[in-house]
């Protein structure tokens, strides 16, 4: 059960790996979970779309205002913490 | 070339149902905006608009004429009576062949869109009423008022999303200026608040939940809101000569592209507009004492607009005032600029200026006088009005006293 959970959270890395990479029509290997959106040459309507994919993939509501981005619940400083944020979100809306 | 004058003025919107009620508004700082009233909004994440509340549809037209208007065309139909029966004019003959229509609208018939994609789509309904073309399209607001008034001069509709009515009013402003035509009814109608209007922009995340907050700190987003801004246009030649009253003188317009980005506005593409519509008036740009903003209340906009303000006056922009009436009546989107021009005329004719509502704290990158919160008094002699629409397309109106 343990790592039905584990295989869970990876599956969930990965598709968010290959939304972002799509964004910035990048391979999968090139992205790296220290990265930031911008550093991948993602701009605000990139990021905003990005976070409409994640939302389609995962069937969640990710709470997301562009105003106010540092405000949000949902991190989005980089790779590694989208994807921590969506896990929880999955957690939470289908746990 | 012709000088242009403004000689009737009509309006419908979240804060009133007429010029004198929204004026009023204004002056108070009171605010239009609230839960909205619409269908499915249990299936919205934002669910606050300045929406137009007290209006039957059933007490200004009959059955027939609802059949054929969408919200947006009864808007705009019931703004024009108000402006041309403020005019005083009549058109027939020589008048009537010179005189025209120019409104702005961005989602036209949009309702008339969702409810008959409802039918198809949701109730799986195979036929639709036999009007939804002319119901839905973007002119019907333009051919309902020259039909209704007899207005066979040059007449279209203008679509630049949230620079629609400026950019009508700019066009308007030409004509006559040009000698092409003596009268023009112009401005700006919209009708978007229906559950596939408001859904649409939700989706690019830029919508506050609570308020529209124009250059405070802690503003989180624009809220939509509804409804119309008609006002005749005239020769001021022809004005006088049949001892009109007369409003405020249009002197200066200019419109630019940013040819940069399809939503970020750009402060280059806003000033050189602001700049140009200055430079259009041929007057001293320190005579500008009022700027309508855009305003929208999101974090792009605001301090872009800002930047831009600054940048056109130089040292003038700490003298001037910069309200945005939007943290009133929401953002009309096409119409927006039309029913902003209401403010813009009171400060030059009234000399009150609207405040900027909603203001909660200061935002060093909109540090301008944004009027917060009260109206307050002041003479002006020239105020502009600024529309910096998605798609870069900007348009900014110069009203001086009359």
């Amino acid at each position: 059960m343990g790592s039905g959970v584990g295989e869970q959270m990876s599956s969930i890395q990965d598709k968010v790996i290959q939304i972002v990479a799509e964004q910035a029509v990048l391979e999968v290997e090139d992205v790296s979970l220290g990265q930031s959106l911008a550093d991948l040459g993602i701009d605000s309507l990139g990021l905003v779309e990005s976070i409409f994919s994640i939302e389609e993939a995962f069937d969640i509501e990710v709470p997301f205002n562009a105003n106010e981005p540092e405000k949000s619940e949902f991190d989005i400083s980089s790779i590694a913490s989208i994807i921590k944020a969506v896990e929880g979100l999955v957690k939470d809306q289908h746990g | 070339m012709k000088r242009v004058v403004i000689t009737g003025a009509g309006t419908i919107n979240a804060l009133g149902h007429n010029v004198s009620d929204t004026l009023e508004a204004m002056r108070e700082g009171r605010c239009g905006i609230g839960p909205l009233n619409i269908r499915d909004v249990d299936r919205l994440a934002v669910k606050i608009g300045g929406q137009v509340t007290g209006y039957d549809e059933h007490s200004h037209f009959n059955r027939q004429q609802i059949a054929l208007y969408d919200r947006f065309t009864q808007f705009a139909l019931f703004a024009a009576q108000q402006a041309i029966a403020q005019s005083g004019l009549e058109f027939s003959g020589e008048l009537a062949a010179r005189s025209g229509v120019i409104f702005g609208t961005s989602g036209g018939g949009l309702s008339t869109q969702d409810e008959n994609y409802r039918a198809v789509y949701e109730e799986g309904k195979n036929r639709v009423h036999p009007f939804v073309v002319p119901k839905l399209m973007n002119n019907a607001a333009t051919s309902h008022v020259s039909m209704q008034y007899n207005l066979k001069g040059p007449s279209f509709t203008v679509a630049t999303a949230c620079a629609s009515s400026n950019h009508a009013m700019g066009q308007a402003f030409h004509m006559i200026r040009s000698g092409m035509s003596d009268v023009m009814v112009t401005g700006g109608s919209e009708s978007m608040l229906c559950f596939g209007g408001v859904k649409a922009w939700e989706g690019l995340r830029v919508m506050s939940k609570d308020a529209c907050r124009p250059f405070s700190a802690t503003r989180n987003g624009m809220v939509q809101g509804e409804g119309a801004g008609v006002f005749i246009f005239e020769d001021r030649d022809h004005a006088m000569a049949r001892g009109a009253e007369i409003l405020a003188e249009v002197v200066g317009f200019a419109m630019t592209s940013d040819a940069a980005d399809i939503v970020m506005p750009s402060k280059q593409g806003a000033a050189r507009a602001i700049r140009g519509a200055v430079q259009d008036a041929r007057i001293d740009p320190e005579t500008v004492g009022y700027i309508n903003a855009h305003g929208t209340g999101t974090a792009a906009n605001d301090k872009t607009e800002c930047a831009a303000v600054a940048d056109a006056f130089g040292a003038h922009a700490d003298n001037l005032m910069i309200s945005s009436t939007k943290s009133m009546h929401g953002h009309l989107i096409g119409g927006t600029g039309a029913v902003e021009l209401l403010a813009a005329i009171m400060a030059v004719r009234d000399g009150v200026i609207a405040p900027t509502i909603g203001y909660e704290e200061q935002d060093p990158e909109c540090a301008l006088d944004v009027v917060p919160n009260e109206a307050r008094e002041a003479k002006v002699e020239v105020a502009l009005s600024n529309a910096f629409a998605f798609g870069g397309l900007n348009a900014v109106i110069a009203l001086k006293r009359a």
